[in-house]
């Protein structure tokens, strides 16, 4: 068995990558939409190769403002992962997680307490999105406490461009889109090590 | 005016006054600016990590501090800018999350500067100013008519260094 890198994938790869994507965004959607009590829709997400070098204005222009949630798992596969949100969709969220006392619904800064409210988001949905991925794969995957950044889009895809980086010239990058009468949109990359890949994929059967 | 030049991630260009050379939110990866106040001509590599013998796929070499320096320094003596007349500013390295204790996403920045910084120093070239570390993203210029290198950064004032 070879090494993983996203650089010499065959479609089949893609595919159940994209599956794992799609039933984890899947439940991470579910679980946003009974926090919040809402009835949400969701697309199918979106799963793109990125070139690492374009990583970084693959959101949205570079110097853009947006909200990075980054959390590290461990056990049976180890690495990291995170959700990102545009500025938007992340006040738009926030405010509804706190009954529309989020105060600034526009482009501003978070106060101590939306950032709190987006930490927990975070932690919400990407904990829904590794239980998820969990069942899938019998692994156990355990997540660490999130960690939250507000910045220039290419300075926090920097992160996961560098880990990518490391192994590879290509990242995965999961789009997906959610809401109710606002649609908004979230951006998941996990960043398993590089062994963990093998684990991940030959535990749904795959060998390559 | 001149022009500014983008510079990408895993990138690297030269640029001669009155033009300038920029690259957009630098994270963890370093901004490295490379100038000579004769010619005014300068260069800026934008590099994602410390060193190219540890990693396997290392076809880019803009991609890593120890070939990415090298390569711009050669670039720019093929332009017939001599080394000793290189001086240094780098920038970036911060940490963009506070994660705990020592995982390689948590100290990428320090050792990419630490990188940075030990290149420059085997090639001779002194480092006039740095702004690295922290825990915010940076957007940087490089203004090649006078070797200032203009740093911005989200909520904070625009610094030259």
């Amino acid at each position: 068995m070879g090494k993983f890198s996203f650089d010499n994938v065959n479609s089949m790869y893609i595919d159940v990558l994209r599956e794992l994507g799609n039933i984890g965004a899947g439940n991470a959607t579910t679980a946003i939409a009974s926090m919040l009590n809402l009835t949400i829709d969701m697309k199918v997400p979106n799963v793109e190769l990125k070139a690492v070098e374009d990583l970084g204005s693959a959101i949205c222009p570079e110097e853009e403002i947006i909200v990075g949630i980054f959390l590290e798992v461990q056990n049976d596969i180890s690495g990291s992962m995170m959700f990102l949100m545009r500025l938007k969709s992340a006040h738009y969220l926030v405010d509804r997680l706190m009954g529309g006392m989020g105060g600034d619904k526009g482009e501003g800064e978070f106060s101590e307490m939306e950032l709190s409210a987006m930490k927990e988001i975070g932690n919400i949905i990407a904990g829904s999105y590794l239980s998820a991925l969990s069942t899938m794969t019998n692994l156990v995957i355990t997540p660490s406490v999130p960690y939250i950044a507000v910045d220039m889009a290419a300075s926090i895809l920097s992160v996961p461009a560098i880990q990518f980086g490391q192994f590879g010239d290509n990242a995965l990058l999961i789009e997906t889109e959610f809401g109710d009468e606002v649609m908004m949109e979230g951006y998941f990359i996990l960043l398993p090590d590089e062994d963990s890949y093998d684990k991940l994929l030959s535990s749904l059967g795959i060998t390559f | 005016m001149g022009v500014v030049i983008k510079v990408g991630m895993a990138d690297l260009k030269t640029a001669k006054a009155p033009d300038s050379l920029t690259t957009l939110g630098l994270g963890s990866c370093i901004g490295i600016a490379l100038w000579d106040s004769t010619t005014k001509i300068g260069g800026l590599a934008h590099i994602m990590l410390p060193d190219s013998t540890r990693i396997r796929n290392n076809s880019n070499i803009a991609k890593f501090a120890d070939t990415g320096i090298v390569e711009l320094v050669r670039q720019m003596e093929a332009l017939g800018v001599p080394r000793r007349r290189l001086v240094a500013k780098i920038a970036g390295g911060a940490k963009m999350f506070e994660v705990s204790g020592t995982t390689s996403v948590g100290n990428i920045g320090e050792k990419n500067a630490i990188a940075s910084k030990k290149v420059l120093q085997e090639l001779g070239i002194p480092i006039l100013a740095e702004d690295t570390g922290l825990n915010y993203g940076r957007t940087v210029e490089l203004n090649c008519s006078n070797g200032d290198y203009i740093i911005k950064a989200v909520g904070k004032s625009v610094k030259t260094i």
